[in-house]
């Protein structure tokens, strides 16, 4: 690891003070620990947000505000989350080990950054990395990389499960700028497709703080979170689909459906939702939803069987969703 | 930087470059090489502490952020009255080179109380309801920790016998 200062700040405002050109913000650590000790991040000064009191989970009308540091944990047993976003539980469930969603935050994992290889190998070019430097995933090994929202400057995979959720039940991420002013922005357009800056992740201005993640009372009861690994358990989502859906006397009265492992960032396709919406289920119109989902899909070599994975999991969760 | 831990009920002041994780810390800096460095990447389980109570991986915490904070070890877990579990392992054979096995415990041990605070887990069919420890779902909460000698039915057989599992591997069987 590389030399850094460390401080431990005491409120948001002195959070903000000492945050400068360099730093980052620490909350669990599981990430960004990891990566620095690759020297893949490599910041002059880490801030420890660990211990501002925002590790509570607060009734907000007939949501629920989460702060940023409420853990992984702690957040999938909420009873409230358990009973009423159960979608977003069972994404949390799925996602890491025990011991890391004891530590993994709210704000950091809407923050963690691609599991590409090529990301975290300082030998090869990327363009996430070392801005301007080339993307080694072009021509090279591929698996666990995006198909939908890609670029030709970058191939990698926002590879979480929780963000999944959270776009299937409209949450809103709300952050302090570095003049502390506060601001409230939806999950969706919240990460930002690579582009030709693949280096910018989302759209927080340097040195902002996540606060809290703000979630609406859920608009479908039925929920469905089902993810696809490599192996049953502790693994990134090869694919997984968040599905939030309502129905009134046979038919989707809403439907929202957001997808893990197929995008640069969690992915949701308003058409595929609106053509969901009104219709009866049936397996003709799973399969259309499902068409229009991958239609702008580039899969390559090492990525293209996520494709006919992502139509049966579609297919399984809709016909389960709506029965 | 001058933090204090509280390991395994005794107090210890240290003086940390703030680089140094909390695994390094305890087995560098204190000589406490009962926990183990798998992957030093949170990958393996085997560097898993309880910190106030909770399993984390120690290789993926800087000592600094947890100036202050309770740390149970395995070698601590005497006192906190599990050795039954470690008689366990030894009885269901839960080990061969016992790399893992510190991990284990430890992880072992949280994995038990979350489940006593009713949390659920990914194999849980309904969030709803207290949680049934049986196999599937110690197999699940534990798969934070590798073997590599592949030790999982032992492993499995100890901490359901220490945890007082249901009969059957699902919940279904065990109803
Ligand atoms: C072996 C392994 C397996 C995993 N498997 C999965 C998986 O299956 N699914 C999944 O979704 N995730 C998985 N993860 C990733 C894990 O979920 C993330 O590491 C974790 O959520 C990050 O949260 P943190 O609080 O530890 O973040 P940190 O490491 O503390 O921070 C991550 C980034 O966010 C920034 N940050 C953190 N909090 C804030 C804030 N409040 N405001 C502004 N910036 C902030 C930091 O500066 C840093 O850049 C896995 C991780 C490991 C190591
Ligand atoms: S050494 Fe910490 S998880 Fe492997
Ligand atoms: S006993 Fe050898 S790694 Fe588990």
């Amino acid at each position: 690891m590389k030399p850094f200062d460390y401080y431990r700040a005491a409120d948001l405002t002195e959070a903000a003070a000492t945050h400068q050109p360099g730093s980052v913000f620490i909350a669990g650590g599981t990430n960004l620990v990891d990566l620095m000790k690759l020297q893949v991040m490599t910041p002059d000064r880490v801030i420890d947000i660990a211990r501002l009191g925002l590790d509570r989970i607060e009734d907000d009308g007939d949501g629920l505000r989460i702060g940023a540091l409420v853990s992984n944990s702690d957040l999938a047993a909420d009873p409230r989350v358990r009973k009423r976003w159960p979608v977003l539980s069972r994404a949390l469930l799925a996602g890491a080990s025990g011991q890391l969603r004891n530590k993994a935050t709210t704000g950091g994992n809407l923050l963690q950054r691609t599991r590409c290889p090529y990301f975290q190998d300082l030998a090869t070019p990327c363009n996430k990395r070392t801005p301007g430097s080339g993307c080694a995933a072009m021509g090279g090994e591929l698996r666990n990389h995006a198909v939908l929202g890609t670029s030709a400057h970058c191939l990698a995979l926002n590879p979480g499960d929780m963000a999944v959720a959270l776009r299937a039940l409209d949450a809103v991420v709300e952050f302090r700028d570095a003049q502390g002013i506060a601001h409230a922005h939806p999950i969706a357009g919240f990460h930002l497709p690579p582009g030709t800056t693949p280096d910018v992740e989302t759209v927080l201005p340097p040195g902002a703080l996540i606060t809290s993640v703000a979630l609406p009372a859920p608009k479908g009861d039925r929920q469905i979170y089902r993810k696809v690994r490599d192996r049953a358990s502790y693994a990134f989502a090869l694919v997984s689909v968040a599905a939030v859906l309502r129905l009134e006397r046979g038919r989707i009265v809403h439907a929202a459906l957001a997808f893990g492992g197929l995008g640069t960032v969690p992915w949701r396709d308003p058409a595929v939702d609106a053509l969901l919406t009104g219709e009866a289920p049936s397996m003709v119109l799973f399969d259309k939803a499902a068409d229009l989902l991958l239609h702008p899909a580039q899969p390559r070599e090492g990525t293209a069987f996520k494709l006919p994975l992502t139509r049966r999991l579609l297919r399984a969760v809709l016909e389960e969703a709506t029965q | 930087m001058l933090i204090t831990l509280d390991i395994n009920r005794a107090r210890h002041s240290l003086d940390l470059d703030p680089r140094v994780t909390l695994l390094d810390a305890l087995r560098h800096h204190l000589g406490l090489t009962g926990t183990k460095k798998g992957c030093d990447h949170g990958q393996c389980g085997a560097c898993t502490v309880l910190v106030n109570g909770r399993r984390i991986n120690a290789c993926l915490a800087l000592a600094v952020m947890h100036d202050g904070d309770q740390i149970i070890t395995v070698e601590g877990l005497e006192e906190t009255g599990a050795s039954a579990l470690q008689k366990a392992f030894i009885a269901h054979d839960g080990f061969q080179c016992g790399y893992c096995t510190p991990g284990q415990l430890c992880s072992a041990l949280g994995m038990l109380e979350e489940v006593r605070q009713g949390w659920p887990s990914h194999v849980s069919p309904s969030l709803e309801p207290h949680p049934v420890l049986t196999r599937a779902e110690i197999a699940e909460r534990m798969s934070g920790n590798l073997c590599r000698c592949a030790c999982y039915p032992g492993i499995n057989a100890a901490i359901s016998e220490f945890g007082g599992a249901a009969e059957g591997t699902t919940s279904e069987d065990a109803a």
